[in-house]
């Protein structure tokens, strides 16, 4: 179908973007619009304007910030999952990205477009949460900075205030002895999860020290598995771990649909968990 | 309404535009490149696929205005009936399109695998064209098609 109408803009710079978007409450922003565009031409969303942020060179790339990397807002997916600073520092950002939709999706989509979408079966989310990523905004008043814990507030809806445009997000560097892998559940190629686990592991002496986990699509926002993660302290690779999963899905709310009912998606969150634990920890 | 530039298959085109208005329909409706079609409304299918600025994208999914600037080849820029690019004739060969409608969108997505990639494994094509349905063929001859039109890319490649 062919969108509604609406107004275009293209600011050249970061003030001018933010008044756009506070000028007038029915404005959206456009980052790679591989989520907006979808929406406009099923007629889901009605914006006024659309405030294109695609020529703000100041909103794309990846930082090094010494404990940190800030990868910037309008950074496409094939940018960020490509970048050696994202593959050497935050691994699970880049090969959590590499599953993202098709080629095509991720020449265009973008880091913050993801993030700000707050969609429950976006990959990413669940990925900046498990890390403990602070997400920074910016409007006509200032820069705030949202930890991701406060960032996903529901279905499709961020802590991002009307006028505020997404910056990046800072990702804490782990440092060494750390494992990774992102488990997804899709049934077709170019899929979005049907639940996914971000896991980051460290292990020595052939148990687990600490583990944090990021669930995709278990609720309406993305989840922290923190049953899990205090039962895998100090657990051993082996039945400890496997028990330990199993808690995977306590305090998950993960709604039913198409692809999968309620007790269904808490089973794949046991199963997948585990799958994950043992990847990142680097046993078979 | 915004006026933007675009070359198009190596033709420069001013055009004004509504800010609603799909690459995908610039294209085929404005510019007569109907050699790009439209397979769903979903972003799914990738028969859409054409280059910008040396990229895939789904021409359904980006708007024309966000477009201006840009250099854009579609099918049609690649190759013609007389003298078609090498992954052009490896899909004609190789039997790999029966209503042909997913092969625009396969053989830009093919073409950009090998940007990276320019020896792919059956594996890497299948990942690389994920983004591209076909509901004919079952795709066993389309991967077929890439291998060759990879192997003659990268001779034409040698011997030049
Ligand atoms: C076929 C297909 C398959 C996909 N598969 C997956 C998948 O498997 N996993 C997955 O995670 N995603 C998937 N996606 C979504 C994709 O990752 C999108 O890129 C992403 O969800 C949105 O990013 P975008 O840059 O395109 O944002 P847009 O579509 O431009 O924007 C999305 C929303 O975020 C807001 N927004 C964007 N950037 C900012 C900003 N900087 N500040 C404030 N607000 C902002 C917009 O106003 C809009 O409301 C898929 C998409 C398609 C089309
Ligand atoms: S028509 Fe563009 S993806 Fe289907
Ligand atoms: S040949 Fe018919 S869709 Fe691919």
């Amino acid at each position: 179908m062919i969108p509604a109408t609406f107004d275009y803009v293209r600011p050249g710079s970061l003030d001018e973007a933010c008044q756009a978007l506070a000028s007038d409450e029915d404005a959206k922003a456009l980052a790679g619009g591989q989520s907006l565009l979808p929406l406009l031409r099923l007629r889901l969303a009605y914006p006024s304007t659309l405030v294109d942020l695609g020529r703000l060179p100041e909103l794309t790339g990846v930082h090094d910030r010494g404990d940190h990397v800030f990868i910037g807002a309008m950074t496409t997916h094939d940018e960020v999952m490509r970048s050696s600073l994202v593959n050497s520092a935050c691994p699970l950002v880049a090969l959590t990205t590499a599953t993202v939709a098709d080629p095509a999706v991720r020449h265009r989509g973008t880091f913050g477009g993801s993030l700000a979408h707050a969609d429950p079966a976006a990959d990413l989310p669940a990925v900046v949460l498990a890390l403990d990523g602070v997400l920074v905004a910016r409007s006509a008043e200032g820069e705030r900075e949202i930890p991701a814990a406060e960032f996903f507030v529901d279905y499709l809806e961020s802590a991002l205030r009307p006028g505020e445009i997404l910056l990046g997000a800072r990702i804490p560097k782990l440092g060494d002895g750390w494992g990774y892998h992102y488990e997804k559940f899709h049934r077709t190629a170019q899929a979005w999860p049907i639940v996914g686990v971000a896991a980051a592991v460290r292990r020595s002496n052939g148990s687990i020290q600490e583990a944090r986990i990021g669930l995709t699509n278990m609720g309406p926002t993305p989840l922290r598995a923190r049953a899990v993660e205090s039962a895998l302290q100090g657990a051993e690779l082996g039945d400890q771990v496997r028990q330990a999963c199993e808690q995977a899905a306590e305090g998950t709310s993960p709604s039913g649909d198409l692809h999968a009912q309620p007790d269904y998606r808490r089973h794949l969150a046991r199963v997948l968990t585990h799958r994950a634990i043992r990847t990142a920890a680097g046993s078979p | 309404m915004p006026r933007i530039t675009v070359t198009v298959d190596g033709v420069g085109y001013e055009e004004e535009v509504e800010p609603r208005l799909l690459l995908v329909h610039l294209l085929r409706e404005r510019l007569g490149k109907t050699g790009t079609p439209v397979g769903c409304d979903t972003s799914n299918c990738g028969a859409c696929t054409v280059m910008l600025d040396g990229k895939t994208v789904k021409s359904c999914s980006v708007l024309a205005v966000q477009a201006d600037g840009c250099d854009i080849v579609t099918i049609e820029g690649l190759g013609s009936p007389g003298s078609m690019h090498p992954m052009q004739r490896a899909f004609h060969e190789e039997h790999a399109l029966q209503c042909g409608y997913c092969t625009p969108g396969m053989v830009m997505a093919a073409i950009d695998l090998l940007r990276d990639t320019p020896d792919p494994s059956e594996e890497a094509i299948r990942e690389g064209l994920e983004g591209n349905l076909c509901r004919c063929t079952g795709y066993c001859n389309i991967v077929r098609a890439v291998r060759r039109g990879a192997q003659e890319m990268g001779q034409a490649v040698k011997s030049s």
